[in-house]
Protein backbone atom coordinates (compact mmCIF):
# COMPACT_ATOMS: atom_id res chain seq x y z
CA UNK A 1 0.00 0.00 0.00
CA UNK A 2 2.87 2.35 0.82
CA UNK A 3 4.40 1.63 -2.59
CA UNK A 4 1.12 2.40 -4.34
CA UNK A 5 0.83 5.72 -2.51
CA UNK A 6 4.44 6.60 -3.32
CA UNK A 7 3.95 5.82 -7.03
CA UNK A 8 0.59 7.65 -7.04
CA UNK A 9 2.14 10.82 -5.62
CA UNK A 10 5.16 10.50 -7.93
CA UNK A 11 2.98 10.37 -11.06
CA UNK A 12 0.53 13.03 -9.88
CA UNK A 13 3.35 15.42 -8.91
CA UNK A 14 5.03 14.84 -12.27
CA UNK A 15 1.84 15.54 -14.25
CA UNK A 16 1.01 18.64 -12.19
CA UNK A 17 4.56 19.95 -12.54
CA UNK A 18 4.33 19.51 -16.31
CA UNK A 19 0.97 21.32 -16.36
CA UNK A 20 2.35 24.13 -14.21
CA UNK A 21 5.34 24.56 -16.53
CA UNK A 22 3.40 24.29 -19.80
CA UNK A 23 0.64 26.62 -18.49
CA UNK A 24 -1.93 24.86 -20.66
CA UNK A 25 -4.48 25.00 -17.84
CA UNK A 26 -3.91 28.68 -17.08
CA UNK A 27 -3.53 29.95 -20.63
CA UNK A 28 -5.88 27.71 -22.59
CA UNK A 29 -8.30 25.61 -20.54
CA UNK A 30 -9.30 28.23 -17.95
CA UNK A 31 -10.03 30.96 -20.54
CA UNK A 32 -11.94 28.36 -22.55
CA UNK A 33 -14.04 27.51 -19.48
CA UNK A 34 -14.94 31.15 -18.87
CA UNK A 35 -15.63 31.67 -22.57
CA UNK A 36 -18.09 28.78 -22.50
CA UNK A 37 -19.98 30.41 -19.62
CA UNK A 38 -20.09 33.74 -21.45
CA UNK A 39 -21.22 32.12 -24.71
CA UNK A 40 -23.97 30.20 -22.93
CA UNK A 41 -25.19 33.46 -21.45
CA UNK A 42 -25.12 35.21 -24.82
CA UNK A 43 -26.72 32.31 -26.67
CA UNK A 44 -29.57 31.97 -24.20
CA UNK A 45 -30.09 35.73 -24.24
CA UNK A 46 -32.01 35.26 -21.02
CA UNK A 47 -32.82 37.35 -18.00
CA UNK A 48 -30.97 36.75 -14.74
CA UNK A 49 -33.68 34.48 -13.32
CA UNK A 50 -33.51 32.10 -16.31
CA UNK A 51 -29.71 32.09 -16.25
CA UNK A 52 -29.73 31.34 -12.53
CA UNK A 53 -32.02 28.36 -13.05
CA UNK A 54 -29.83 27.04 -15.89
CA UNK A 55 -26.55 27.78 -14.10
CA UNK A 56 -26.03 24.30 -12.54
CA UNK A 57 -26.39 22.52 -15.88
CA UNK A 58 -24.27 25.06 -17.74
CA UNK A 59 -21.62 24.79 -15.02
CA UNK A 60 -21.31 21.03 -15.38
CA UNK A 61 -21.39 21.06 -19.17
CA UNK A 62 -18.48 23.53 -19.03
CA UNK A 63 -16.65 21.25 -16.57
CA UNK A 64 -17.09 18.24 -18.86
CA UNK A 65 -15.81 20.15 -21.90
CA UNK A 66 -12.74 21.27 -19.92
CA UNK A 67 -12.26 17.73 -18.61
CA UNK A 68 -11.96 16.50 -22.20
CA UNK A 69 -9.09 18.94 -22.75
CA UNK A 70 -7.39 17.95 -19.49
CA UNK A 71 -7.69 14.24 -20.26
CA UNK A 72 -6.37 14.62 -23.80
CA UNK A 73 -3.42 16.53 -22.43
CA UNK A 74 -2.81 13.88 -19.76
CA UNK A 75 -2.66 11.16 -22.43
CA UNK A 76 -0.56 13.23 -24.84
CA UNK A 77 2.13 13.81 -22.19
CA UNK A 78 2.82 10.08 -22.03
CA UNK A 79 2.52 9.43 -25.78
CA UNK A 80 4.49 12.38 -27.14
CA UNK A 81 7.92 10.77 -26.76
CA UNK A 82 6.83 7.24 -25.85
CA UNK A 83 7.31 7.80 -22.12
CA UNK A 84 4.53 5.25 -21.69
CA UNK A 85 7.05 2.53 -22.65
CA UNK A 86 9.28 3.62 -19.76
CA UNK A 87 6.30 3.44 -17.43
CA UNK A 88 5.56 -0.11 -18.61
CA UNK A 89 9.16 -1.11 -17.92
CA UNK A 90 9.38 0.67 -14.57
CA UNK A 91 7.57 -2.00 -12.60
CA UNK A 92 5.19 0.63 -11.28
CA UNK A 93 1.75 -0.71 -10.37
CA UNK A 94 -0.75 0.14 -13.15
CA UNK A 95 -3.32 0.93 -10.47
CA UNK A 96 -0.95 3.47 -8.90
CA UNK A 97 -0.29 4.90 -12.34
CA UNK A 98 -4.03 5.25 -12.97
CA UNK A 99 -4.67 6.83 -9.58
CA UNK A 100 -1.74 9.21 -10.02
CA UNK A 101 -2.87 10.41 -13.42
CA UNK A 102 -6.51 10.67 -12.28
CA UNK A 103 -5.42 12.68 -9.22
CA UNK A 104 -3.58 15.16 -11.43
CA UNK A 105 -6.67 15.55 -13.64
CA UNK A 106 -8.83 15.93 -10.51
CA UNK A 107 -6.67 18.75 -9.13
CA UNK A 108 -6.96 20.59 -12.44
CA UNK A 109 -10.74 20.08 -12.48
CA UNK A 110 -11.06 21.41 -8.93
CA UNK A 111 -9.18 24.56 -9.91
CA UNK A 112 -11.50 24.99 -12.89
CA UNK A 113 -14.57 24.36 -10.73
CA UNK A 114 -13.52 27.15 -8.35
CA UNK A 115 -13.05 29.44 -11.33
CA UNK A 116 -16.39 28.46 -12.85
CA UNK A 117 -18.17 28.90 -9.52
CA UNK A 118 -16.87 32.45 -9.45
CA UNK A 119 -18.02 32.75 -13.06
CA UNK A 120 -21.64 31.77 -12.45
CA UNK A 121 -21.82 33.98 -9.35
CA UNK A 122 -20.55 37.00 -11.27
CA UNK A 123 -22.07 36.38 -14.71
CA UNK A 124 -25.35 34.63 -13.80
CA UNK A 125 -25.83 36.18 -10.33
CA UNK A 126 -26.12 32.72 -8.76
CA UNK A 127 -26.02 32.51 -4.99
CA UNK A 128 -24.69 29.65 -2.89
CA UNK A 129 -27.26 28.43 -0.38
CA UNK A 130 -25.55 25.24 0.81
CA UNK A 131 -21.77 25.55 0.77
CA UNK A 132 -21.13 22.03 2.11
CA UNK A 133 -23.29 20.43 -0.60
CA UNK A 134 -21.63 22.57 -3.26
CA UNK A 135 -18.10 21.66 -2.16
CA UNK A 136 -18.80 17.94 -1.69
CA UNK A 137 -20.60 17.72 -5.04
CA UNK A 138 -17.72 19.46 -6.80
CA UNK A 139 -15.24 17.08 -5.22
CA UNK A 140 -17.25 13.89 -5.74
CA UNK A 141 -18.28 14.62 -9.32
CA UNK A 142 -14.68 15.70 -9.99
CA UNK A 143 -13.44 12.29 -8.83
CA UNK A 144 -15.94 10.53 -11.09
CA UNK A 145 -15.05 12.66 -14.12
CA UNK A 146 -11.29 12.34 -13.53
CA UNK A 147 -11.51 8.56 -13.09
CA UNK A 148 -13.67 7.97 -16.17
CA UNK A 149 -11.62 10.44 -18.22
CA UNK A 150 -8.31 8.83 -17.32
CA UNK A 151 -9.66 5.37 -18.09
CA UNK A 152 -11.25 6.31 -21.42
CA UNK A 153 -8.28 8.45 -22.40
CA UNK A 154 -6.01 5.43 -22.06
CA UNK A 155 -8.58 3.28 -23.85
CA UNK A 156 -8.77 5.66 -26.82
CA UNK A 157 -4.96 5.83 -26.99
CA UNK A 158 -4.69 2.05 -26.78
CA UNK A 159 -7.22 1.57 -29.56
CA UNK A 160 -5.21 3.97 -31.71
CA UNK A 161 -8.30 6.01 -32.51
CA UNK A 162 -8.03 9.72 -33.09
CA UNK A 163 -8.32 11.91 -30.02
CA UNK A 164 -11.42 13.50 -31.53
CA UNK A 165 -13.23 10.25 -30.74
CA UNK A 166 -12.61 10.64 -27.01
CA UNK A 167 -15.71 12.82 -26.47
CA UNK A 168 -17.88 10.25 -28.25
CA UNK A 169 -16.55 7.51 -26.00
CA UNK A 170 -16.46 9.46 -22.75
CA UNK A 171 -19.47 11.78 -22.67
CA UNK A 172 -22.14 9.03 -22.71
CA UNK A 173 -20.41 7.40 -19.73
CA UNK A 174 -20.41 10.71 -17.90
CA UNK A 175 -24.10 11.44 -18.55
CA UNK A 176 -25.18 10.06 -15.12
CA UNK A 177 -22.49 12.17 -13.45
CA UNK A 178 -23.73 15.25 -15.32
CA UNK A 179 -27.32 14.59 -14.23
CA UNK A 180 -26.43 13.88 -10.61
CA UNK A 181 -24.06 16.82 -10.26
CA UNK A 182 -26.56 19.20 -11.88
CA UNK A 183 -29.34 18.10 -9.55
CA UNK A 184 -27.12 18.45 -6.48
CA UNK A 185 -26.04 21.91 -7.64
CA UNK A 186 -29.71 22.81 -8.24
CA UNK A 187 -30.17 22.35 -4.50
CA UNK A 188 -26.86 23.92 -3.45
CA UNK A 189 -27.51 27.04 -5.57
CA UNK A 190 -31.22 27.18 -4.79
CA UNK A 191 -32.11 26.82 -8.47
CA UNK A 192 -34.69 24.07 -7.97
CA UNK A 193 -36.43 22.29 -5.11
CA UNK A 194 -34.69 18.91 -5.13
CA UNK A 195 -32.94 16.80 -2.51
CA UNK A 196 -29.32 17.50 -3.48
CA UNK A 197 -27.89 15.27 -0.75
CA UNK A 198 -29.65 12.22 -2.22
CA UNK A 199 -28.06 13.01 -5.60
CA UNK A 200 -24.71 13.42 -3.86
CA UNK A 201 -24.99 9.85 -2.55
CA UNK A 202 -25.57 8.64 -6.11
CA UNK A 203 -22.53 10.63 -7.27
CA UNK A 204 -20.40 9.11 -4.52
CA UNK A 205 -21.43 5.63 -5.68
CA UNK A 206 -20.52 6.50 -9.27
CA UNK A 207 -17.18 7.92 -8.17
CA UNK A 208 -16.31 4.76 -6.24
CA UNK A 209 -17.36 2.43 -9.08
CA UNK A 210 -15.53 4.41 -11.80
CA UNK A 211 -12.37 4.65 -9.68
CA UNK A 212 -12.36 0.93 -8.88
CA UNK A 213 -13.05 -0.09 -12.48
CA UNK A 214 -10.33 2.28 -13.70
CA UNK A 215 -7.75 1.02 -11.22
CA UNK A 216 -8.46 -2.59 -12.21
CA UNK A 217 -8.80 -2.07 -15.97
CA UNK A 218 -5.77 0.17 -16.39
CA UNK A 219 -3.39 -2.81 -16.29
CA UNK A 220 -4.97 -4.23 -19.43
CA UNK A 221 -4.94 -0.87 -21.20
CA UNK A 222 -1.42 0.18 -20.36
CA UNK A 223 0.51 -3.03 -20.00
CA UNK A 224 -0.66 -5.16 -22.90
CA UNK B 1 23.52 -19.38 -17.84
CA UNK B 2 21.60 -17.96 -20.79
CA UNK B 3 19.99 -14.56 -20.37
CA UNK B 4 18.12 -14.77 -23.67
CA UNK B 5 16.82 -18.08 -25.07
CA UNK B 6 14.68 -17.86 -28.19
CA UNK B 7 13.64 -20.99 -30.11
CA UNK B 8 11.53 -20.72 -33.23
CA UNK B 9 10.07 -17.42 -32.09
CA UNK B 10 7.44 -15.85 -34.31
CA UNK B 11 6.13 -12.38 -33.51
CA UNK B 12 3.36 -11.00 -35.69
CA UNK B 13 2.86 -7.25 -35.66
CA UNK B 14 -0.36 -6.35 -37.45
CA UNK B 15 -0.54 -8.85 -40.28
CA UNK B 16 3.15 -9.34 -40.85
CA UNK B 17 5.63 -11.53 -38.98
CA UNK B 18 8.32 -9.16 -37.73
CA UNK B 19 10.15 -12.21 -36.36
CA UNK B 20 9.72 -15.41 -38.36
CA UNK B 21 11.12 -18.38 -36.47
CA UNK B 22 14.06 -16.76 -34.71
CA UNK B 23 16.59 -18.83 -32.76
CA UNK B 24 19.01 -16.92 -30.55
CA UNK B 25 20.85 -17.56 -27.32
CA UNK B 26 22.75 -14.89 -25.40
CA UNK B 27 24.85 -15.80 -22.39
CA UNK B 28 25.05 -13.80 -19.18
CA UNK B 29 27.63 -11.02 -19.34
CA UNK B 30 27.81 -11.17 -23.11
CA UNK B 31 27.69 -8.15 -25.42
CA UNK B 32 25.98 -8.86 -28.72
CA UNK B 33 25.70 -6.61 -31.74
CA UNK B 34 22.56 -7.09 -33.83
CA UNK B 35 22.81 -5.86 -37.39
CA UNK B 36 20.81 -6.23 -40.57
CA UNK B 37 18.75 -4.35 -43.11
CA UNK B 38 15.88 -2.04 -42.21
CA UNK B 39 12.81 -4.10 -41.40
CA UNK B 40 14.94 -7.12 -40.61
CA UNK B 41 13.51 -7.46 -37.09
CA UNK B 42 16.23 -5.79 -34.97
CA UNK B 43 13.97 -3.39 -33.10
CA UNK B 44 11.28 -6.04 -32.68
CA UNK B 45 13.88 -8.38 -31.18
CA UNK B 46 14.83 -5.74 -28.62
CA UNK B 47 11.19 -5.00 -27.78
CA UNK B 48 10.50 -8.72 -27.50
CA UNK B 49 13.40 -9.15 -25.07
CA UNK B 50 12.00 -6.23 -23.06
CA UNK B 51 8.65 -7.99 -22.71
CA UNK B 52 6.86 -5.39 -24.83
CA UNK B 53 6.13 -7.74 -27.75
CA UNK B 54 4.48 -11.07 -27.05
CA UNK B 55 5.70 -14.05 -29.10
CA UNK B 56 2.98 -15.54 -31.27
CA UNK B 57 4.74 -18.93 -31.47
CA UNK B 58 7.92 -20.54 -30.20
CA UNK B 59 9.72 -20.60 -26.86
CA UNK B 60 11.08 -17.36 -25.44
CA UNK B 61 12.78 -16.88 -22.09
CA UNK B 62 14.59 -13.79 -20.88
CA UNK B 63 16.47 -13.71 -17.56
CA UNK B 64 14.89 -17.07 -16.84
CA UNK B 65 11.31 -15.79 -17.25
CA UNK B 66 8.85 -16.99 -19.87
CA UNK B 67 7.97 -14.06 -22.14
CA UNK B 68 4.36 -15.12 -22.55
CA UNK B 69 3.33 -15.58 -18.92
CA UNK B 70 6.05 -13.77 -16.95
CA UNK B 71 6.86 -10.75 -19.12
CA UNK B 72 5.94 -8.32 -16.34
CA UNK B 73 8.79 -9.76 -14.27
CA UNK B 74 11.13 -9.31 -17.23
CA UNK B 75 10.20 -5.65 -17.72
CA UNK B 76 11.43 -4.63 -14.27
CA UNK B 77 14.86 -6.09 -14.95
CA UNK B 78 15.64 -4.76 -18.41
CA UNK B 79 16.49 -1.31 -19.73
CA UNK B 80 15.45 -0.36 -23.26
CA UNK B 81 16.77 2.56 -25.25
CA UNK B 82 14.51 2.83 -28.27
CA UNK B 83 14.20 5.31 -31.11
CA UNK B 84 12.12 7.63 -28.93
CA UNK B 85 13.83 9.04 -25.85
CA UNK B 86 10.86 8.61 -23.50
CA UNK B 87 11.39 11.98 -21.81
CA UNK B 88 9.04 14.72 -20.63
CA UNK B 89 9.73 17.95 -22.50
CA UNK B 90 8.58 20.29 -19.74
CA UNK B 91 10.72 18.70 -17.03
CA UNK B 92 14.41 19.46 -16.67
CA UNK B 93 17.13 16.97 -17.53
CA UNK B 94 17.69 16.22 -13.82
CA UNK B 95 13.96 15.98 -13.05
CA UNK B 96 13.52 13.44 -15.83
CA UNK B 97 16.35 11.22 -14.58
CA UNK B 98 15.20 11.49 -10.96
CA UNK B 99 11.62 10.67 -11.99
CA UNK B 100 12.70 7.48 -13.77
CA UNK B 101 14.90 6.53 -10.82
CA UNK B 102 11.96 6.90 -8.45
CA UNK B 103 9.63 5.11 -10.86
CA UNK B 104 12.06 2.19 -10.74
CA UNK B 105 11.52 2.04 -6.99
CA UNK B 106 14.92 3.35 -5.90
CA UNK B 107 13.30 5.40 -3.13
CA UNK B 108 15.74 7.49 -1.13
CA UNK B 109 18.67 6.36 -3.25
CA UNK B 110 17.04 7.82 -6.36
CA UNK B 111 18.56 11.27 -6.17
CA UNK B 112 22.10 10.06 -5.46
CA UNK B 113 21.89 7.49 -8.26
CA UNK B 114 20.49 10.13 -10.63
CA UNK B 115 23.35 12.50 -9.78
CA UNK B 116 25.81 9.70 -10.54
CA UNK B 117 24.17 9.02 -13.90
CA UNK B 118 24.00 12.70 -14.81
CA UNK B 119 27.69 13.09 -14.07
CA UNK B 120 28.57 9.92 -15.93
CA UNK B 121 26.78 11.11 -19.07
CA UNK B 122 28.20 14.63 -18.85
CA UNK B 123 24.84 16.16 -17.98
CA UNK B 124 25.72 17.73 -14.64
CA UNK B 125 26.10 21.47 -14.06
CA UNK B 126 23.74 24.04 -15.60
CA UNK B 127 22.58 21.58 -18.25
CA UNK B 128 20.88 19.48 -15.58
CA UNK B 129 18.49 22.34 -14.81
CA UNK B 130 17.50 22.98 -18.42
CA UNK B 131 14.11 21.85 -19.70
CA UNK B 132 14.48 18.86 -22.00
CA UNK B 133 12.64 20.75 -24.76
CA UNK B 134 15.52 23.23 -24.89
CA UNK B 135 18.46 20.81 -25.14
CA UNK B 136 20.00 19.40 -28.31
CA UNK B 137 19.10 16.01 -29.80
CA UNK B 138 22.40 14.56 -28.60
CA UNK B 139 21.89 15.85 -25.06
CA UNK B 140 18.40 14.45 -25.15
CA UNK B 141 19.80 11.06 -26.14
CA UNK B 142 22.30 11.25 -23.28
CA UNK B 143 19.48 12.07 -20.86
CA UNK B 144 17.61 9.02 -22.06
CA UNK B 145 20.72 6.89 -21.48
CA UNK B 146 21.10 8.38 -17.99
CA UNK B 147 17.48 7.45 -17.25
CA UNK B 148 18.29 3.89 -18.32
CA UNK B 149 21.64 3.67 -16.52
CA UNK B 150 20.16 4.88 -13.27
CA UNK B 151 18.13 1.65 -13.05
CA UNK B 152 21.22 -0.56 -13.48
CA UNK B 153 19.26 -3.22 -15.37
CA UNK B 154 20.42 -6.81 -15.74
CA UNK B 155 19.85 -6.68 -19.50
CA UNK B 156 20.57 -3.56 -21.57
CA UNK B 157 18.73 -3.34 -24.89
CA UNK B 158 20.11 -0.49 -26.95
CA UNK B 159 18.65 0.49 -30.30
CA UNK B 160 21.12 2.71 -32.18
CA UNK B 161 22.63 4.12 -28.95
CA UNK B 162 25.19 6.25 -30.82
CA UNK B 163 22.64 7.97 -33.06
CA UNK B 164 22.79 11.75 -32.83
CA UNK B 165 25.78 11.80 -30.49
CA UNK B 166 29.06 13.62 -31.02
CA UNK B 167 32.40 11.85 -30.70
CA UNK B 168 32.65 12.53 -26.97
CA UNK B 169 29.11 11.27 -26.44
CA UNK B 170 29.83 8.10 -28.40
CA UNK B 171 32.88 7.42 -26.27
CA UNK B 172 30.84 7.95 -23.11
CA UNK B 173 28.25 5.44 -24.35
CA UNK B 174 30.97 2.90 -25.10
CA UNK B 175 32.45 3.38 -21.64
CA UNK B 176 29.02 3.02 -20.06
CA UNK B 177 28.39 -0.25 -21.90
CA UNK B 178 31.81 -1.52 -20.85
CA UNK B 179 31.10 -0.66 -17.21
CA UNK B 180 27.69 -2.34 -17.34
CA UNK B 181 29.24 -5.55 -18.68
CA UNK B 182 32.04 -5.38 -16.10
CA UNK B 183 29.34 -5.15 -13.44
CA UNK B 184 27.76 -8.36 -14.76
CA UNK B 185 25.06 -7.02 -17.07
CA UNK B 186 24.27 -8.41 -20.51
CA UNK B 187 24.03 -5.99 -23.45
CA UNK B 188 22.34 -6.33 -26.83
CA UNK B 189 23.04 -3.46 -29.21
CA UNK B 190 21.31 -2.86 -32.50
CA UNK B 191 23.38 -0.60 -34.69
CA UNK B 192 24.34 0.24 -38.24
CA UNK B 193 27.69 1.59 -37.04
CA UNK B 194 29.52 -1.68 -37.31
CA UNK B 195 33.07 -0.44 -36.89
CA UNK B 196 32.30 1.27 -33.62
CA UNK B 197 30.18 -1.46 -32.10
CA UNK B 198 32.52 -4.26 -33.15
CA UNK B 199 35.03 -2.77 -30.74
CA UNK B 200 32.53 -3.45 -27.96
CA UNK B 201 31.31 -6.82 -29.04
CA UNK B 202 33.10 -9.96 -30.10
CA UNK B 203 29.81 -11.37 -31.35
CA UNK B 204 27.78 -10.01 -34.23
CA UNK B 205 24.47 -11.53 -35.27
CA UNK B 206 22.63 -10.62 -38.44
CA UNK B 207 18.86 -10.51 -38.83
CA UNK B 208 17.01 -10.35 -42.13
CA UNK B 209 13.36 -11.05 -42.77
CA UNK B 210 12.84 -11.72 -39.09
CA UNK B 211 15.26 -14.64 -38.93
CA UNK B 212 18.88 -15.13 -37.92
CA UNK B 213 20.95 -15.30 -41.09
CA UNK B 214 24.37 -15.24 -39.54
CA UNK B 215 26.57 -14.63 -36.56
CA UNK B 216 30.23 -13.92 -36.10
CA UNK B 217 30.98 -17.45 -34.94
CA UNK B 218 30.18 -18.70 -38.39
CA UNK B 219 26.70 -20.04 -37.88
CA UNK B 220 25.05 -18.94 -41.12
CA UNK B 221 21.54 -19.93 -42.11
CA UNK B 222 19.31 -19.32 -45.07
CA UNK B 223 17.29 -16.11 -44.95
Amino acid sequence: MREVLADLSLVAAKDLRIEFRSRVLANQVAPFALLVLVLFGVALDADQRTLRSFAPGLFWVAVLLCALLAVQRSVAVERADDAVVGLRLSGMSPSALFLGKATAVLVQLLVLEVLLTGGIIVLYRSSVEDVALLVLTGLTAGVAVAAAGTLYGAMAAGLGVRETLLPILLLPVLAPVLIGATRAFDDALGAAAVDGWAWLVLLAGLAVVLTLVGALAYRVLVED
Amino acid sequence: MSVVELRGVVAVLGRFPALAGLDLTVAAGETVLVQGPNGGGKSTLLRLCAGLVVPTRGEARVLGFDLVVERHAVRRRVGLLGHATGLYDDLTVAENVIFWARAAGLGRAAEARANWALGRLGLDGPLADQAVRTVSAGQRRRTSLAALAVRRPDLWLLDEPHAGLDQEGRDVVDDLIGEAVAAGATVIVSSHELDRVRRLSPRVVTLAGGTLVGDRLGVVRDA
